[in-house]
């Protein structure tokens, strides 16, 4: 394949996946206030486009049109920065994350992944981390109490069970011996669900923490700390309006798709299906593509939907609660995980 | 390709380094840090050190300097003021850092066994060859006990701190 083809190729699918993405993210905030919605017994949005499906189009439009107001005293290119890296970071993950087979595609092109590459996982990792100053500096330099109180809320906390978070997926690697997201998979997909990670890989301890743990790192309820409305008015983006204030609502629902992608490719098989064993292989190019993604979408979907029903029951943490929650059940559970996990290989 | 990128990176850390020490607000010194810190992990990235350039973006600019920028917030510390320094400094300074940087080159050129390393070179995008394993190799099985060692020197850090941190149960009843 010639530079010129792998340049249009790559760009194309970058192009592709940011799209559905957003889509992704915007329909994500649809399903959230209609299952909520139903939850609390009531309709939820319904009124623009049926079932409320154009929702999200409309809500584009009104942050895009609203008056965007800079109060006098922030602190200008911190402030103007902090959105940027918070949506950024949400954004990028999804460039390793891997949707389908290696092998469908023209030349050999690997056409369900950005770019493959050997320390996937960690790379998801160091995004995460590096979203945190997002926050950080959105809350400080608003020049508010209650952005500052927000701001240092969720950096200790996303600093906290990010440690459990890195410990719960080590067991995962321990089995895999790879760091490759696509080896991951693969290694998890020779019997079907059986050897998935969370059943047949005895990952299920793992995938408790990491459920725990990812809603924290997203600052979702029950752990919502950061923008507890009762206490903090708005939390760290308080002093945020207009398309500013919804780059940060995208980073959120950015970051929860995110979530639910590592957590499909880690312990529920990926793109894999449950029967993939008993089912003879087709020798049809487009429906196994189409099969995979179907896959895929549908475990990712499921995990979003478990947000939206955890927010609709759980009642938030308390800080302490929350501080004493993740340092010492979680942070020994995952370690326990993992020395079970390597006397376990060990052994075998 | 990748000399393109290690221009732009370098360039892009270097810009980072002198725009951390021009500038006045230590907010900003620490953002230039972070940008530091991360253009340096993309040039391990292109010398074939992919374990170590993501280390070094998840401990130092995810990790350390985030506790940076929270000092920073929490301390509220002003503009530096901005002092000519000493003549002595002046004069002296720029010549001291030239001869030093000259007697680590020649000594660093000069070393055995370091060959040249060519931009890219260990950058291979198939299963298991990555370097992590050699690496896991050498910290937990020729190293084994330097990298224990190591660990237990940060386990009595992270006790004198709290042993540091931690009030008397007197001073915490005269406080009641």
């Amino acid at each position: 394949m010639t530079i010129l083809a792998f340049v249009l190729w790559s760009f194309a699918k970058v192009v592709v996946v940011t799209v559905v993405l957003l889509m992704g993210i915007a329909y994500t905030v649809l399903l959230e206030r209609k299952l909520v919605g139903r939850i609390q017994n009531r309709w939820g949005p319904s009124r623009v486009g049926p079932f409320g499906l154009l929702q999200p189009l409309v809500d584009g439009i009104k942050s895009f049109l609203k008056e965007d107001l800079i109060p006098a005293a922030v602190y200008r290119p911190v402030y103007l920065l902090a959105p940027i890296i918070a949506l950024g970071c949400a954004l990028i993950s999804i460039a390793v994350i891997p949707f389908g087979e290696p092998d469908i595609g023209p030349h050999g092109f690997d056409l369900f992944e950005i770019s493959n590459i050997n320390v996937g996982l960690l790379v998801i990792l160091g995004i995460t981390s590096m979203g945190v100053y997002g926050v950080a500096l959105a809350g400080w330099s608003s020049n508010n109490k209650y952005s500052l109180l927000g701001s240092l809320r969720s950096s200790a906390q996303m600093i906290s069970y990010e440690l459990a978070l890195g410990l719960s997926l080590v067991g995962v690697v321990l089995r895999a011996g790879t760091l490759n997201l696509r080896a991951i998979v693969e290694q998890q997909a020779t019997a079907g669900f059986a050897t998935w990670n969370i059943f047949g890989g005895l990952q299920f301890l793992g995938f408790l923490i990491y459920l725990a743990a990812a809603f924290a790192e997203t600052n979702r309820s029950p752990f919502d700390l950061p923008e507890a409305e009762s206490e903090l008015t708005g939390g760290y983006h308080t002093e945020y309006s207009s398309m500013k204030f919804a780059m940060f609502f995208m980073a959120e629902y950015g970051n929860m798709i995110n979530v639910g992608c590592v957590a499909t490719l880690l312990f529920l098989g990926g793109w894999t299906g449950p029967f993939e064993n008993l089912i003879p292989p087709s020798d049809n190019v487009f429906f196994n593509a189409a099969l995979s993604l179907f896959w895929f979408v549908l475990k990712v979907f499921c995990f979003l939907c478990l947000y939206v029903w955890v927010r609709g029951t759980l009642p938030r943490f308390r800080y302490d609660q929350l501080m004493n929650f993740g340092w010492r059940v979680l942070l020994p559970l995952a370690i326990l995980n993992i020395i079970g996990t390597s006397l376990l290989l060990a052994y075998r | 390709m990748h000399l393109i990128l290690f221009f732009l990176f370098a360039g892009l850390c270097l810009a980072g380094a002198i725009n951390l020490l021009l500038q006045s607000h230590p907010i900003n010194s620490a953002l230039s840090l972070i940008v530091v810190m991360t253009s340096l992990a993309v040039l391990y990235l292109l010398l074939g050190a992919e374990f170590l350039a993501i280390a070094q973006i998840i401990v130092y600019a995810g990790a350390v300097m985030v506790l940076f920028t929270f000092v920073v917030m929490l301390l509220n510390a002003g503009r530096e003021e901005r002092t000519l320094g000493s003549h002595a400094a002046a004069r002296i300074g720029f010549p001291a850092v030239v001869a030093i940087l000259a007697v680590l080159a020649t000594v660093i050129l000069r070393a055995q066994g370091l060959g040249a390393v060519h931009l890219g070179e260990g950058l291979t995008n198939s299963h298991g060859s990555s370097n992590l394993v050699v690496l896991s190799q050498v910290l937990f099985h020729e190293l084994l006990l330097p990298f224990e060692v190591t660990s237990v020197l940060i386990l009595v850090a992270i006790l004198g701190a709290v042993a540091l941190a931690r009030r008397d149960d007197e001073e915490r009843t005269a406080e009641k």
